[in-house]
C-alpha cells in the first residue's frame, strides 16, 4: 500500500502502512508508542525511545514552520516535468520533522526560513491508482476530511 | 599502543577514463604503490577495497580486483560507507593490522562512475536521501547540501561569494596537480554565473563525478619502521562517527554533528589539537561543505567558516592550508576513491613532495570524509616522525 505515497515510490511495504489510508482521509498521522507514549513523526513502527514495538497512530494538526528550504532545478527521475520545484523541512508545532514540497497558496518568492506553514494531504486522482502526499500551504488552509476508506 | 604506518601510496589520474575498467584503474594505483614502497607483492596479506557497488556494472568488485592484481587467494573484502568508502576501508585495514590479524594490507579505493548512463545517475541520484519519507518528494544531493546552506546564511550570514571563494581556491590547486580532472583556474564571477542546480548551489558549487583509483600500503609498526624507514606516515589519530540518514532526525543542520565527533575522538586519539594541523584535506563534495567542514574540525569557530575563506586561511599561506590538491571540486570525485586519494596527498605533503603546493614543514596532516549527507564522518590524523 505504501507506493501510494508520493510522486514516484521505491518503497511499497512498511508496518507503518496505514499512514496512505490516513492520509487519503484528510488526516496526518504521527505513531505513538503504546508503551511510553512517545509521538513520532515520521511515524515508526518501533519505538525510538524504549524500543517498544506496538503503537498507535495519533493526528497531527499539521502547523509548522520552515526550518531550511530549496529550489530544485536539476530533477532527479520522475520529477523532469515539475522542476524548477521547492522544498522545505518544516518542524512540526506539536513535535518531528517533515519535508515537503509548496502548494499554490504560497508564492516561492515568499518562502523564507522561519514562516508558518499548514501541512495539508493531497489525494492526486490523475494517476490510475490513487496516488497521495501532502504540501506546505498558508496558515488557515482548509481541506475535507472523510471517513476511512 | 603500537602504531599503523603508511608505506606506498600510488594515485591514477582522475577524470572520464574511457580507457580503463575498474580493476585497471586499481591496478594503476595499486603498482605506483609497490613502485612507491619498494615493496615485494609477497609480502601483502590481504586486500581491503573502498568503493561503492551501485555505480559499477561489475558486481562485487573485490574479488575482480583481487583476481586483477594477481593475488588470490589472499583474503580481500569491501567496505562501503557511501561517498567515505576510501576511508572506511582504511579503517577496516587499519582494524586488521591493530588486531594482529595482519601485518601488511593494501587498501585500495576505486570507482568508475562514467560509465552509467545519465538516466541511471538520476535515478540514483533520485535516492541519496531517505527513500521512504524524503525521495518521494524529489530531493537530490546538492537539494541536501542546497538546505543545509541556506541554514548556514541565515545563522551566520555566509554569501554565495565566499561559497564561490571555495571553488576559485580550489580550481587554483587543481590547476597545478597533474591528477586532478580540472587543471583550470576559474574566477568568482564565473562560478556566480553558472547555472543554479539546487538554490542556492549553483553548478560551479558542485564536484564532478570521475573515475579513479588510489592505493595506500598499510603496515604494523615493526613492518613499517623495516618497509618504510623514516618516509613512513604514521595513523596516529582514526575517528569515525555516524548520523542519521533522514534530515528529519537532524537537531542541527548548519553543520555536521558526525564530523565534530570523528575529530573529537582523532584528536584525542593523536594527543593534537586543532591548531597542531599544518594541512588538511576535507571533503569538498559542495562549496558549503568545506566551509561547514573548517568549523566542523576546529580550524575556526563556528559560524566564521565564510570568512575563513574570504580570508585566504585556508590558502597555502594561511593558518591551515585545505585541499592543496584542488578537492573534490577540482580533483574530481571518484566517491569510493576519494579518502584514499586524501590521505595520499597528505602523506605526500608530510614527506615533503609536493612542489609548489608544499607546506613547509608540514609534520601534522588531517583528513575528512564525509558519506552521503553526513551519514558517516571519518577523521584521520596523520603525523611524519
Ligand atoms: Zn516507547
Amino acid at each position: 500500500m505504501f507506493e501510494r505515497f508520493g510522486r514516484i515510490s521505491y518503497c511499497a511495504h512498511t508496518k507503518v502502512e496505514e499512514f496512505v489510508r490516513h492520509l487519503e482521509s484528510g488526516r496526518l498521522m504521527g505513531s505513538c508508542c503504546a508503551a511510553c507514549g512517545q509521538v513520532t513523526f515520521p511515524p515508526r513502527a518501533d519505538c525510538a525511545e524504549c524500543r517498544h514495538g506496538e503503537f498507535t497512530f495519533t493526528e497531527l494538526n499539521g502547523r509548522g514552520t520552515v526550518v531550511t528550504h530549496t529550489r530544485i532545478e536539476s530533477a532527479p527521475a520522475g520529477f523532469e516535468a515539475a522542476v524548477p520545484f521547492d522544498l522545505a523541512v518544516v518542524d512540526l508545532d506539536e513535535g518531528g520533522r517533515l519535508l515537503a514540497g509548496f502548494g499554490a497558496t504560497i508564492a516561492p518568492a515568499d518562502i523564507a526560513i522561519g514562516m508558518a506553514v499548514q501541512v495539508v494531504p493531497r489525494i492526486n486522482e490523475e494517476t490510475e491508482e490513487s496516488q497521495v502526499d501532502y504540501t506546505l500551504e498558508r496558515p488557515g488552509t482548509g481541506w475535507t476530511k472523510s471517513d476511512l476508506p | 599502543m603500537s602504531r599503523v604506518g603508511i608505506i606506498g601510496i600510488g594515485h591514477t589520474r582522475f577524470g572520464r577514463r574511457g580507457d580503463a575498467t575498474v580493476q585497471e584503474l586499481a591496478f594503476e594505483a595499486y603498482r605506483e604503490a609497490l613502485v612507491d614502497a619498494d615493496l615485494d607483492p609477497a609480502l601483502i596479506e590481504a586486500t581491503v577495497i573502498g568503493a561503492v557497488p551501485e555505480y559499477h556494472k561489475q558486481r562485487s568488485v573485490a574479488g575482480v580486483i583481487q583476481e586483477y592484481l594477481s593475488l588470490t587467494p589472499r583474503p580481500t573484502w569491501l567496505t562501503e560507507a557511501a561517498c567515505a568508502s576510501g576511508s572506511a576501508a582504511i579503517r577496516s585495514g587499519w582494524l586488521a593490522i591493530k588486531a594482529g590479524v595482519h601485518d601488511v594490507v593494501a587498501v585500495i579505493g576505486c570507482q568508475k562512475m562514467t560509465e552509467l548512463e545519465t538516466a541511471e545517475i538520476l535515478a540514483l541520484m533520485g535516492r541519496v536521501g531517505d527513500v521512504q519519507w524524503e525521495s518521494v518528494f524529489g530531493t537530490t544531493f546538492p537539494g541536501y547540501y542546497a538546505m543545509f546552506t541556506r541554514c548556514h546564511m541565515h545563522e551566520f550570514g555566509t554569501t554565495e561569494e565566499q561559497l564561490a571563494q571555495v571553488a576559485v581556491k580550489n580550481h587554483h590547486y587543481g590547476a597545478r596537480n597533474a591528477k586532478a580532472m580540472f587543471q583550470k583556474e576559474i574566477t568568482a564571477a564565473k562560478a556566480l554565473d553558472s547555472d543554479s542546480v539546487a538554490a542556492p548551489l549553483k553548478v560551479y558549487d558542485c564536484c564532478a563525478n570521475a573515475d579513479g583509483a588510489a592505493c595506500v600500503i598499510l603496515a604494523g609498526e615493526a613492518a613499517a619502521r623495516r618497509l618504510g624507514g623514516a618516509r613512513t606516515v604514521w595513523l596516529d589519530g582514526m575517528g569515525c562517527a555516524s548520523d542519521s540518514m533522514s534530515v528529519l532526525r537532524r537537531g542541527d543542520l548548519t553543520g555536521l554533528p558526525a564530523a565534530r565527533e570523528a575529530a573529537a575522538q582523532a584528536y584525542r586519539m593523536a594527543g593534537v589539537e586543532a591548531a597542531d594541523v599544518k594541512v588538511a584535506e576535507v571533503h569538498d563534495c559542495f562549496t558549503i561543505a568545506e566551509i561547514m567542514a573548517y568549523e566542523d574540525l576546529g580550524f575556526c569557530d563556528r559560524g566564521e567558516g565564510g570568512a575563513f575563506i574570504a580570508d585566504q586561511q585556508s590558502y597555502l599561506a594561511g593558518t591551515t592550508p585545505v585541499n592543496l590538491d584542488g578537492g573534490l571540486k577540482a580533483k574530481g570525485h571518484p566517491i569510493g576513491a576519494t579518502g584514499v586519494s586524501m590521505t595520499c596527498e597528505m602523506v605526500s605533503q608530510l614527506r615533503g613532495d609536493c612542489g609548489e603546493r608544499q607546506v613547509l614543514g608540514a609534520d601534522i596532516a588531517l583528513t575528512h570524509n564525509v558519506g552521503g549527507i553526513g551519514q558517516y564522518c571519518f577523521v584521520h590524523v596523520l603525523r611524519r616522525d
